[in-house]
């Protein structure tokens, strides 16, 4: 077994980001990660705050949208802005 | 196998697809029938899923009594669609629709209206006037989830259907899926299934290369067209492809719909106008293309010739509504309406008979071909349906299957069917190592643009084929690290399913029509001799996809030699 697959990973910006002073999911708030279309956003472990885990943003705004405190901004993908 | 869980429901109507048809079903079910068990499936979040998430500047196919007549608009989709319709099933759209609009209106969707409370029809059509703005329609997904709630459907969010379970005599039977969380395997006895799954969306690479920017929510990536054709439904003029007049980049509608009564319009780089009606259909893309393609080009939406007022108004409700980041692209790129074309292009290829009319075939009663199964909304071969065409038979869909399922029991699952798709759903997660399902995605929507881009070529449509099996076996390879992943793993199968469809059903029809969306290079003439048919395409009892005619139903409404010529004189100036 000489060759062994290796997996090769893609480096990309976050178009979507969040405000860590203003999310509120440390709380019990899951609206933006409830309202992507995609399933994009997700709370992360360690900090208790959303962010966005995959890149596959189609820019359409209900997580900035609805976030309740104003939290979450998007930004259209570099590839399509 | 995998250590994932199987969770095992019994309801008597599922209902794929949460987005606008889907909720209107579920809805009317209940309505119709308190005691059913009606489950409204969705693989995002009902709050803000479909073609729909974030609302609509208005709709598109209003007949309203005063402005327009059920007749006159069926006429009208008749001829935009080059004769090729099932005019009952238009008609019984134009005669309930309006029922529709009086519904939403009463649940609290506003629509403009004029000094006398009147409807404010617009008209962009080329013949007849349809157009019933929604300046406030951002609301809209708000109002339908209120109204589920107090209907009491079951909601379930997050889980992806992948195949439906059909009994001995092939009627519909069930429903398989997994959760694109925890990759949970899900089984769902069901009387009746509903297909209101949208568009297929994510059929063409958007020209930006950015895989996620379709002109569709790329949620919508062809689940329930894959779904129907599995289970043996037969699918309608699926080559009358999908493609839309863009902003350039940004990819979204620039809604000449919305700008046309207020003044702004299509035109070329001399700032002149090219077609007299901005309305969407296969004669207006063809002029589009050329004028694109020619010296003329490109093509903008022109609005710099508008008062402050009304351009104020015109960003008010582009900027707030179906694609609110419109704003901010066009500030990115230091585009003011005021002083600025916007530059326009043409979408990516998809299935859509919201726009077209290439769908799942039903009938004016949302039934397909297969018993105990319904469509609705984009994915429904009802030609030009748009979002009111969406619920209207999502309405329908669910008073019917109501009716059906009233006499009916659940019937045994095939445990053969059900080990069969958890295997091949759970393959790409159980790989060591393997393809990633993005870049596959993106050699396959690379080749749909490739070789199925109209105008179409026999010999490259024949060489998408070829590709489109190869990425066959490299699905076969595919790793998935996560759900998540395991979600795209498995639309990427769907859009090959689709990308097929879209080659076989274009290299079948053996004539032009439908102006852009049907131009065949190597027949490049309308042959009514022929094919003034439908086209179907459905799996075959040996599991072959075949295509053959059906022929037009005899017209309800019969048009007279000018009314059927009326959409081949869209050019400016054409005789």
């Amino acid at each position: 077994m000489a060759y062994q697959p290796q997996d090769i990973f893609f480096r990309s910006t976050a178009p979507v980001t969040v405000d860590e002073d203003k999310c509120i999911a440390h709380k019990g708030c899951t609206v933006c990660v409830d309202v992507c279309p995609m399933d994009l956003l997700a709370i992360n472990p360690a900090t208790q705050k959303a962010y966005m885990a995959f890149d596959e943003c189609w820019y359409c705004m209900p997580c900035e949208k609805d976030c309740p405190t104003g939290a979450v901004r998007v930004e259209i993908p570099y590839l399509v802005r | 196998m995998s250590s994932h869980n199987t969770l095992e429901q019994a309801y008597d109507i599922v209902i794929i697809g949460g987005g606008t048809a889907g909720p209107m079903a579920a809805i009317t079910a209940k309505e119709k029938n308190r005691n059913l068990r009606v489950l409204l499936i969705d693989k995002a979040n009902v709050k803000r899923s479909g073609a729909i998430s974030m609302g609509m500047d208005g709709l598109n196919n209003a007949i309203i009594p005063g402005h327009a007549t059920p007749e006159q608009y069926t006429k009208e989709i008749t001829v935009a669609n080059d004769g090729v319709v099932n005019q009952a099933a238009v008609l019984a759209y134009a005669e309930r629709s309006f029922e529709t609009i009086e519904q939403l209106d009463r649940w609290g969707v506003k629509f403009e209206k004029d000094e006398t409370g009147d409807y404010a029809v617009k008209k962009v059509h080329h013949m007849g006037a349809y157009v019933l703005p929604m300046p406030e329609g951002h609301d809209i997904k708000k109002v339908l989830y209120r109204q589920l709630k107090r209907a009491r459907v079951d909601i379930t969010n997050r889980v992806i259907a992948t195949r439906l379970l059909t009994d001995a005599s092939g009627a519909v039977n069930g429903v398989m899926g997994f959760d694109c969380r925890t990759a949970d395997f899900h089984v769902i006895k069901a009387k009746a299934v509903i297909l209101c799954c949208g568009a297929a969306g994510r059929l063409g690479l958007p020209a930006s290369g950015y895989l996620m920017g379709t002109y569709e929510n790329p949620t919508n990536a062809g689940d329930g067209y894959a779904m129907a054709y599995h289970a043996g439904a037969e699918l309608a003029n699926l080559e009358c492809f999908q493609i839309n007049p863009l902003i350039k980049d940004y990819n979204g509608p620039a809604c000449a719909y919305v700008t046309g009564p207020l003044g702004g319009y299509t035109a070329n780089n001399k700032g002149e106008r090219f077609i007299e009606c901005d309305y969407w259909s296969g004669q207006m893309m063809w002029e589009f293309h050329q004028e694109l393609e020619g010296g003329n080009g490109p093509v903008f939406l022109k609005l710099d010739h508008l008062a402050e007022e009304t351009i104020q108004n015109i960003e008010e409700i582009l900027h707030s509504n179906e694609r609110p980041s419109r704003g901010q692209f066009h500030a990115g790129r230091g585009t003011d309406y005021r002083q600025h074309m916007v530059e326009m292009h043409i979408s990516e290829i998809g299935f859509c008979s919201g726009h077209s009319a290439s769908g799942v075939w039903v009938n004016e009663r949302a039934e397909t071909s297969v018993k105990g199964l319904y469509s609705a909304g984009d994915m429904a071969a009802v030609p030009h349906n748009y979002m009111l065409g969406a619920f209207t038979y999502g309405w329908f869909a669910g008073v019917n299957a109501a009716d059906y399922v009233a006499e009916r029991d659940h019937s045994e699952l095939d445990e053969a069917q059900i080990a069969a798709e958890r295997a091949r759903v759970y393959a790409p997660l159980q790989r060591e190592s393997g393809l990633p399902p993005a870049q596959v995605e993106y050699k396959l929507r690379r080749f749909v643009n490739d070789y199925l881009q109209p105008p179409k070529v026999t010999r490259k449509m024949e060489i998408g084929l070829q590709r489109f099996a190869d990425i066959e076996n490299d699905i076969n390879q595919m790793k998935a690290s996560n759900a998540h992943e395991l979600m795209r793993a498995m639309e990427v199968s769907v859009i090959r399913d689709c990308a097929e469809m879209a080659a076989r059903a274009s290299l079948f029809r053996k004539e032009s029509r439908w102006g852009l969306y049907h131009h065949r290079v190597d027949y490049p003439l309308r042959n009514d001799a022929e094919w003034f048919c439908h086209c179907h395409l459905k799996r075959d009892e040996n599991g072959v996809m075949t295509s053959f005619k059906k022929a037009v139903e005899p017209y309800l409404i019969a048009l007279d030699d000018n009314e059927q010529q009326a959409y081949n004189r869209l050019r400016v100036g054409a005789a």
